[in-house]
């Protein structure tokens, strides 16, 4: 059952549930930023409106910077903002940044530890027809390893306006990815959001598997936690929106309740959300895990619904894969 | 600034020269690091640290500090010995260079080591960063000057062109950029491996007003540092013309010592060319 105290979108499970992308809360985060703090500044790669910063160009002109298609030059122009007492945040395509100036980010920005802000957009496959080429699904394994960093999730539009309201208030280079798609309201002003904290949204009464999610994809998790749910097998669904630092006592807890682990990313298996629950559980309380992402391929043209139901990331996937780990845990237990 | 005299060129030459033997020491202790280009910039870093900047060695952070970021961060070992003479760290802590838990690190860390600005070491991302402090004191509207000390091997790197581009646009007059004009990289010539020339009709395209010296004379340094200063409208590019390996005989000119620190037997040669001044005066002063 969802948990009353979460306050989560009342509708979340109607047809009619209200869709926003989460690049149009990073756009109203920023303004909120922005004015919160003249510190705040944003950059741009030939993306304003994209990238959901024209509203913050707008109000603030002075604070926006063009940087024409030039990542590479925008991550350290934003460092050398970052050490100078300003907070950046640089926006463009997860593929291009964190994708194509991954190096400037790791020596500019996090050994040198400056306070910029990584805002990823259009990650994930549901970028739908642009192809692969435009589709992040690397960028939480690439920006999870490098040290200094933080990883920031959100799974809707008004959870990521909070996380770029935060990010802006805490110090040091944060991540964060977006998508470019409509995907459901599932959260509220009222839930509660504190980066490093895992929420569980969902709770049945004998759970036999944790599904641990980040990302819009999360309602896919919820949809298949009521399925579920209908055939009396029961789940916690984790809305685990930070990535790193990753809330471990939250992972831990939940994998020992169930027994089992499935992860929901729409991120490559390999590197992403699922090797990082899968590093703790390791060394921790090891239970069987399956992931639900891609796998280790690139994405292709297609409408977003499409491929996800082609790359096996739709709630009937995450059915399946529940009862695959229920199985294995079965086998483990008896054989 | 104050102007120069020639009493004062006098006394830059001398730190200039001290600034070189201890850069042969500290490489022969580290065991591994750049020699070419820490010899072939003592004399422009001498110039900035002891005569053209703003700034406080007993207070590096200094809000109204001149800001000198070095762009191509190999030639660390002349910035190293330039701050400890000027007083940001004591000469002794130059021996731990490139060794385990040193503050010195093998390519230049900011946090580490007070008066280091940015982390650099790999190529073509100084310029972009100077940009953007740059960029950050125009918002605030503060009038601390930007200097930039950057390679010419790394104007190959795709980053430093999309940061002229930008300087450009944003005519950035704050910022002024020194190349070490030394015509040498790892693999060889700037001209047989990438040619730059051009160079300074490249700039001027760009936007940038365009200055040349010669990297070895203080004065010449000095008065374009000046000129730069002058010009409201464009950031200002300065070529140094330098020669690689300078005061060293066998160093000088030869791409081979990019990238390698002279044996003891080599060094033992390079200081006492640099302590008779090349064998124009005859005893070696310590």
């Amino acid at each position: 059952m969802i948990i009353k105290e979460k306050k989560l979108n009342p509708k979340l499970y109607d047809e009619d549930v209200e869709q926003i992308p989460t690049r149009n809360g990073y756009g109203e985060g920023l303004v909120e930023a922005g004015d919160n703090n003249e510190a705040v500044v944003v950059l741009s790669a030939d993306l304003t409106e994209s990238t959901r910063s024209e509203a913050f160009a707008n109000k603030f002109p002075a604070r926006f910077i063009e940087m024409g298609v030039a990542e590479q030059n925008m991550a350290t122009v934003a460092a050398g903002l970052g050490i100078s007492g300003k907070i950046p945040f640089i926006s463009s395509y997860a593929t291009f940044s964190p994708g194509r100036n991954w190096e400037q980010i790791r020596t500019t920005i996090a050994y040198n530890d400056s306070n910029v802000k990584i805002a990823g957009h259009h990650a994930g496959i549901s970028v739908g027809p642009d192809g692969a080429t435009h589709q992040a699904i690397e960028d939480i394994a690439t920006m999870r390893v490098m040290a200094n960093v933080k990883v920031f999730v959100p799974c809707d539009a008004v959870e990521a306006r909070r996380a770029t309201v935060s990010a802006a208030k805490i110090w040091g280079p944060i991540y964060l990815r977006f998508s470019r798609e409509k995907t459901p309201i599932i959260t509220t002003n009222e839930t509660p959001y504190t980066p490093g904290k895992a929420e569980i949204f969902w709770q049945s009464k004998a759970p036999k598997v944790a599904i641990i999610a980040c990302g819009p994809i999360l309602h896919n998790a919820l949809l298949a936690a009521k399925e579920l749910e209908k055939e009396k097998i029961g789940t916690i669904v984790v809305n685990n929106h930070t990535v790193k630092p990753l809330d471990e006592k939250t992972i831990l807890e939940v994998a020992k309740k169930c027994g089992a682990v499935i992860t929901v990313e729409e991120h490559q298996i390999n590197g992403g959300l699922g090797s990082a629950v899968a590093e703790v559980l390791s060394r921790n309380w090891p239970v069987p895990i399956e992931y639900v992402g891609m796998p280790n391929a690139f994405g292709e043209s297609g409408k977003p619904d499409e491929l996800l139901e082609k790359y096996k990331m739709k709630s009937k996937d995450i059915v399946t894969a529940v009862k695959k780990v229920i199985a294995r845990k079965q086998d483990l237990t008896y054989g | 600034m104050e102007p120069l005299h020639d009493k004062k060129i006098k006394l830059l030459e001398e730190i200039a020269n001290r600034i070189r033997e201890k850069i042969i020491e500290t490489l022969v202790e580290a065991g591994s690091g750049h020699s070419a280009g820490p010899l072939g910039m003592a004399d422009v870093f001498t110039a900035f640290y002891f005569h053209i900047l703003k700034h406080n060695p007993k207070n590096p952070n200094w809000a109204e500090r001149d800001i000198l970021i070095l762009s191509n961060g190999h030639i660390c070992p002349v910035q190293y010995v330039t701050l400890a003479y000027a007083g940001y760290f004591p000469l002794q802590e130059l021996m731990t260079l490139r060794k385990l838990g040193s503050r010195l690190q093998g390519h230049p860390h900011r946090g580490s080591l007070p008066g280091v600005e940015t982390t650099s070491g790999p190529l073509g991302s100084g310029l972009s960063q100077a940009c953007g402090v740059a960029f950050a004191h125009r918002i605030n509207g503060t009038k601390n000057r930007i200097y930039c000390l950057m390679s010419d091997g790394e104007q190959n790197e795709g980053n430093t062109w999309e940061a002229v581009m930008f300087a450009g646009k944003y005519k950035l007059s704050n910022l002024t950029a020194v190349m070490d004009r030394n015509n040498i990289q790892i693999d060889g010539y700037t001209e047989n491996v990438m040619p730059l020339e051009p160079i300074k009709e490249k700039y001027e395209s760009f936007g940038w007003h365009v200055l040349e010296v010669d990297g070895h004379n203080l004065e010449q340094i000095v008065d374009a540092v000046n000129v730069a200063k002058a010009i409201y409208e464009k950031p200002t590019l300065i070529i140094a013309h330098t020669i690689p390996g300078k005061g060293v005989s066998f160093m000088e000119r030869d791409y081979l010592w990019h990238g390698k620190p002279p044996t003891k037997e080599e060094a033992k040669i390079a200081l006492s060319e640099l302590r008779t001044l090349g064998g124009k005066i005859k005893s070696e002063h310590q």
